[in-house]
C-alpha cells in the first residue's frame, strides 16, 4: 500500500496538537466529590455521552469535572471547557459559551478572549462535528441550570 | 473504469495482483450521474442510501412530463394513464420480490412506515396483555421501537433474542423464547450494522414449529442486495425501502399475506382507502387501497420500478456476487492492519457490509479523516443501540458496498484508515 498523502490544512487544524493532547490526557476527568449539580447530554447520532458535575458557590463555579466517552473533539472540548470554567462566575461562563458558539458557527470573533479554546476553531469547517464540540458546554449549561435551583 | 479517476491509482495498480481482488471491477459507475460528476468520490455508505442511476431519474421526470394526474379518479384519459403507471409499477416490483398477488404489495414511505403499519394496525388489534413479542438484538430501531412500544402500550412482554459471539441470531435461544403466548416474531433479513445474512426460511420454519405467531421480516438490507422470493419464505410480512436499492427516497413497500391484510384494520384513514363513508360508519376499499390512504406517491413508485428494472438488468445474483467479492477484499485488507477489529460473522456470511473499529480512534474521527480523502463511510450506532450495547462499543465505522463500487474504493478506504492511524499517532496502533 502506498504511503497516505499528508492531511489537508483543514484536517490539521481540526486535529490540532493541543486537541490531541487533551484527548490523550484529558484534564478534570472523573467524578467530582461534593458536586452540587450535574448535567448530562447524549449525541443521538452517535450515542456519545458527556456528564458534567460542578461545585457552585454563590455566583462562582469552584470546580468542574466531566465523565463520559466520545470522539477526540467531544473529549478534548470537555477537557478544555473544564479547564476554562473553574473559578469563573456564571456571567463569565455564559459570555465564554456564547463566544465559543459563535466561533464554531464560523462568525468573526475576538478569539484571543477564548484562550486555549481557540484551538477548537478548526471545527467550524466541519459542520458535522460542531455538535461534538458543543456537548460539554451543553452539559455545563444543564448543570448550571440545576445549580440555579439551589 | 479508468484508474485515473482515483487519487490512489498507484495503489490500485499495486494491488491488482491480489487474488481476492478478481471480479471486483465495476462497469456500473457510469450509470450514476452523482458519481460521474464526482470522479474522486468513494461512496461507501450504500447501506444508508444508494446513489441513483439516470434511468431512475429519467423515469420520474418522464412520468411528470407525460403522465402526471391524480390516479384512481378516472374521469379523463390522463388520470387513467397515471393510474396505469402506478399499477404497472406495483406489478413490476411485486414480481421482483417474488410476490405473485401484487395487491398484497402496499406502498409505504419506506421500511419504517411499513413496520409501523404492522405494529399499529395488526399489533393493536391482536396483541393483548400477557402476550409476548420477540425481536432480536440486531434490530435496526425501525424493527425494534415499534414492537417495544406496542408491548408497553398493551402490557405485553418483549423478549430480545441474544446473538452468537460472531453476531448471528442464536436460534437455540430464539426457540427457548417461543411459546403459545408469542404473538409476533420480528427479525431482519440482513443486519444493517453487521451485514449478517439471516436464514429467513429456516428461522420462519423454527418459529412455526413452536407457535403460530406472526413472522415479520425487516428486508431493508435484503431486497437491495440479495434475490428475494417472498412467497417461498414462509413469513407473514416483509418490509423494504426503495432508496437503498437505486430508487428514490420516500417510497418502499410492505408485502403481506392476503388473509392478514384483509382481516386487520386499516392504518391511516382518508381518501382512496374507503368504500362507503356513511355519517357514522365507513367501510374499507379492497387491497391494496385499504392501506394507501391519500393521494399515492406515483412518481416514486415509477422510479422504484425503474430501479427494479435496472437491478434485473444486472441480475441480483451478480449484484450479490460483486458485493461479496468487495466485502471479502476489504475484510481481508482491514483485518491485516494492526489495531483494526471487524465486528460480525465471517465475510461469507455477510452482505456488502464491513463494520469495524480502530484502536485509539473514535469512528467519528476516522470518518472525518476519510471524508477529507473523499471516502464516505457511516460512523455511529447505525440506529442499532441495543446491538452496540451488546458489542460494548458506543459506535463503529461501517463501509458498505454496492454495484458501483470497485477495488479502488477499497484501496481508498484502507489508505484512509492508515492515514488516520498516522494522524492520531501514539493513540493508534
Amino acid at each position: 500500500m502506498t504511503r497516505p498523502e499528508a492531511p489537508t490544512p483543514e484536517l490539521e487544524a481540526l486535529f490540532h496538537d493541543l486537541i490531541l493532547d487533551h484527548y490523550r490526557r484529558p484534564r478534570n476527568k472523573g467524578e467530582l466529590a461534593g458536586a452540587t449539580a450535574r448535567g448530562a447530554v447524549v449525541n443521538p447520532t452517535c450515542g456519545d455521552e458527556i456528564a458534567v458535575e460542578v461545585v457552585v458557590d454563590g455566583d462562582v463555579v469552584r470546580a468542574v469535572r466531566f465523565t463520559g466517552r466520545g470522539c477526540s473533539i467531544s473529549q478534548a472540548s470537555a477537557s478544555m471547557m473544564t479547564s476554562a470554567a473553574a473559578g469563573r462566575t456564571r456571567e463569565e461562563l455564559r459570555d465564554t459559551a456564547d463566544l465559543f458558539g459563535a466561533m464554531l458557527r464560523g462568525d468573526t470573533i475576538d478569539a484571543d478572549l477564548l484562550g486555549d479554546l481557540r484551538a477548537l476553531g478548526g471545527v467550524s469547517r466541519f459542520p458535522a462535528r460542531v455538535p461534538c464540540a458543543l456537548m460539554a458546554w451543553r452539559a455545563l449549561e444543564a448543570a448550571m441550570a440545576r445549580a440555579d435551583g439551589d | 473504469m479508468s484508474p485515473t479517476r482515483s487519487k490512489v491509482g498507484g495503489a490500485m495498480a499495486a494491488t491488482s495482483r491480489d487474488v481476492a481482488a478478481r471480479g471486483t471491477a465495476s462497469s456500473h459507475r457510469a450509470d450514476f450521474p452523482l458519481l460521474v460528476a464526482n470522479p474522486s468520490l468513494h461512496y461507501l455508505d450504500s447501506a444508508a442510501t444508494s446513489q441513483k442511476p439516470s434511468v431512475v431519474l429519467d423515469a420520474m421526470r418522464s412520468y411528470y412530463e407525460h403522465d402526471n394526474a391524480n390516479p384512481h379518479r378516472g374521469a379523463y384519459a390522463l388520470s387513467v394513464r397515471a393510474t396505469e403507471r402506478y399499477h404497472e409499477a406495483r406489478r413490476a416490483i411485486a414480481r421482483f420480490v417474488g410476490l405473485a398477488d401484487s395487491d398484497c404489495l402496499i406502498f409505504t414511505r419506506g421500511t419504517t412506515e411499513a413496520l409501523n403499519l404492522v405494529a399499529t394496525a395488526w399489533g393493536r388489534a391482536n396483541v393483548k396483555r400477557g402476550d409476548e413479542v420477540v425481536v432480536t438484538a440486531m434490530e435496526h430501531h425501525a424493527n425494534f421501537v415499534p414492537w417495544q412500544q406496542l408491548a408497553l402500550a398493551v402490557d405485553a412482554q418483549l423478549h430480545i433474542v441474544p446473538l452468537t459471539s460472531d453476531g448471528r441470531i442464536d436460534q437455540e435461544r430464539l426457540a427457548s423464547l417461543l411459546s403459545a403466548k408469542t404473538r409476533i416474531v420480528a427479525f431482519p433479513h440482513v443486519s444493517n450494522a453487521l451485514g449478517t445474512i439471516n436464514p429467513v426460511r429456516e428461522i420462519a420454519a423454527l418459529v412455526r414449529q413452536h407457535t403460530d405467531a406472526l413472522v415479520v421480516c425487516d428486508g431493508a438490507q435484503g431486497v437491495p442486495h440479495l434475490p428475494v422470493a417472498f412467497d417461498t419464505l414462509g413469513i407473514d410480512f416483509y418490509a423494504f425501502s426503495g432508496h437503498k436499492m437505486c430508487g428514490p427516497m420516500g417510497i418502499g413497500a410492505l408485502l403481506g399475506k392476503r388473509t392478514l391484510l384483509e382481516t386487520m384494520p386499516p392504518y391511516q384513514m382518508g381518501g382512496d382507502m374507503i368504500e362507503i363513508v356513511g355519517d357514522f360508519a365507513t367501510t374499507w376499499n379492497v387491497l391494496p387501497h385499504k392501506f394507501e390512504a391519500g393521494t399515492p406517491n406515483v412518481a416514486d413508485a415509477v422510479g422504484l420500478a425503474a430501479a427494479v428494472a435496472y437491478l434485473e438488468g444486472i441480475g441480483m445474483a451478480e449484484v450479490a456476487r460483486h458485493e461479496r467479492a468487495l466485502t471479502a477484499l476489504a475484510d481481508g485488507r482491514l483485518r491485516a492492519m494492526a489495531g483494526v477489529v471487524i465486528h460480525g460473522p465471517r465475510a461469507e456470511q455477510r452482505s456488502g457490509v464491513v463494520s469495524f473499529t480502530v484502536e485509539g480512534i473514535h469512528p467519528h474521527d476516522l470518518a472525518t479523516v476519510l471524508d477529507g480523502r473523499g471516502v464516505c463511510i457511516r460512523a455511529g450506532h447505525h440506529c442499532a443501540q441495543p446491538l452496540m450495547r451488546r458489542l460494548d462499543v458506543a459506535a463503529t465505522a461501517r463501509a458498505s458496498f454496492y454495484v458501483y463500487n470497485d477495488e479502488g474504493d477499497v484501496d481508498a478506504l484502507c489508505e484512509g484508515v492508515l492515514a488516520a492511524q498516522q494522524l492520531f499517532g501514539d493513540d493508534a496502533a
